[in-house]
């Protein structure tokens, strides 16, 4: 089976097997972008989460078939060093993580998260962040979710300008 | 006469102690006779066969009281503090599909159909006896405002509905118990319930 799928601005064409493969592996096994964690498998930790068509997607549940045609964006993707997205800028700011493991995973549902709520308040946190860290950084990202709301405000302003 | 008094005393005393030794072990480990569940559902007509599918948690589990989905053969709250948010489809950004998807995934056990998502606050069914089911399903405030036609076919075609029937896997790579009712069985007993005036039973 062929899948065409945009990743990080590429066009990227898949030969594969089995349709039913998670993104997931396709992401970080045939196009080596190792960004993107495994952490459970079963859509529970978040660790995989990046984005298909701009929406948070657990990459685990979700069968590399339905990816045709879709826009997909790793934390490869969400910015980089000389460009960094608010999400990064801001964790790097807070300096959130410990391990690390769980932190792209936790970016990309923040972008998500500010794609659709620029300001989120601790309850939109609550709701919209459910990942799952180890080693316990929730504090640090709530302060990093809140700086990344103010960054991406002060970067729209003065683009507006 | 105090003597007789004494004694009649020590076998009361005597035989309340033996009363108590004798059933000791009957209070402390918790011993119950089951009682078989037959009730009125396990009869035939079209309005039980449908009844035994609607309060199966295949079907329930979706249409919660309290805006909590349940999960698994035991209807448990959806982990991870999920919720019904504005659109019954989950909160803004992390909603149903961030990890349901249009099929089931045989390979993280999640569950998927076309259209994932809650049944609307108004169609809650959690906590109801099968008549207050069949009374909600038929009141256009409660049902969506369907007609009785549209209910029907709501019923009998949806795909959401008919997942019941292919509920995949769970997380352990376990199948879903199916409702107790063939799918065929069910579609027909549906139609012939609609056909026949969807009489209510009253129990
Ligand atoms: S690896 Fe996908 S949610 Fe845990
Ligand atoms: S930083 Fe270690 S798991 Fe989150």
């Amino acid at each position: 089976m062929t899948i065409s799928l945009i990743v990080n601005g590429a066009p990227q064409t898949v030969e594969i097997t089995d349709g039913n493969t998670p993104l997931l592996w396709v992401v970080r096994d045939l196009l080596n972008l190792k960004g993107t964690k495994f952490g459970c498998g079963k859509a529970a930790c978040g660790a995989c989460t990046l984005h298909v068509d701009g929406e948070a997607i657990r990459s685990c549940s979700y069968p590399i078939k339905l990816a045709e045609g879709k826009t997909i964006t790793t934390i490869e993707g969400l910015g980089n060093e000389q460009d960094p997205h608010p999400v990064q800028q801001a964790w790097i700011e807070e300096i959130v993580p410990q391990c690390g493991y769980c932190q792209p995973g936790f970016m990309m549902a923040t972008a998500a998260l500010l794609n659709i709520i620029p300001e989120p308040t601790d309850a939109d946190i609550d709701q919209n962040i459910i990942n799952v860290c180890r080693c316990a950084t929730y504090y640090r990202m709530r302060k990093a979710i809140h700086r990344a709301a103010a960054i991406q405000k002060e970067t729209t302003a003065k683009t507006k300008e | 006469m105090k003597k007789r008094k004494n004694r009649y005393a020590f076998y009361l005393v005597l035989a309340v102690g033996f009363f108590v030794v004798a059933n000791y072990g009957r209070y402390n480990t918790l011993e119950y006779i089951p009682i078989s569940v037959t009730e009125a559902t396990n009869t035939d007509t079209s309005f039980d066969k449908m009844m035994r599918v609607l309060t199966h948690e295949r079907c329930v589990n979706c249409h919660p009281n309290d805006n909590i989905p349940k999960q698994g053969d035991n209807s448990h709250p959806h982990y991870f503090g999920m919720a019904r948010g504005k659109t019954n489809m989950g909160f803004d950004a992390t909603k149903c599909n961030t990890c349901h998807q249009s099929e089931n995934d045989a390979y993280s056990g999640v569950p998927g159909a076309p259209e994932w998502s809650l049944a609307p606050a108004a169609m809650y069914w959690e906590g109801l006896t099968r008549i207050e089911i069949a009374e909600s399903i038929l009141d256009p405030k409660r049902n969506g405002g369907r007609t009785s036609e549209e209910t029907m076919h709501h019923l009998t075609e949806h795909e959401l509905v008919l997942w019941a029937w292919d509920p995949g896997v769970d997380a352990n790579g376990v199948l879903r118990e199916k409702p107790p009712v063939s799918k065929e069985d069910y579609i027909k007993a549906v139609k012939q319930w609609f056909a026949e005036g969807h009489r209510i039973p009253s129990e």
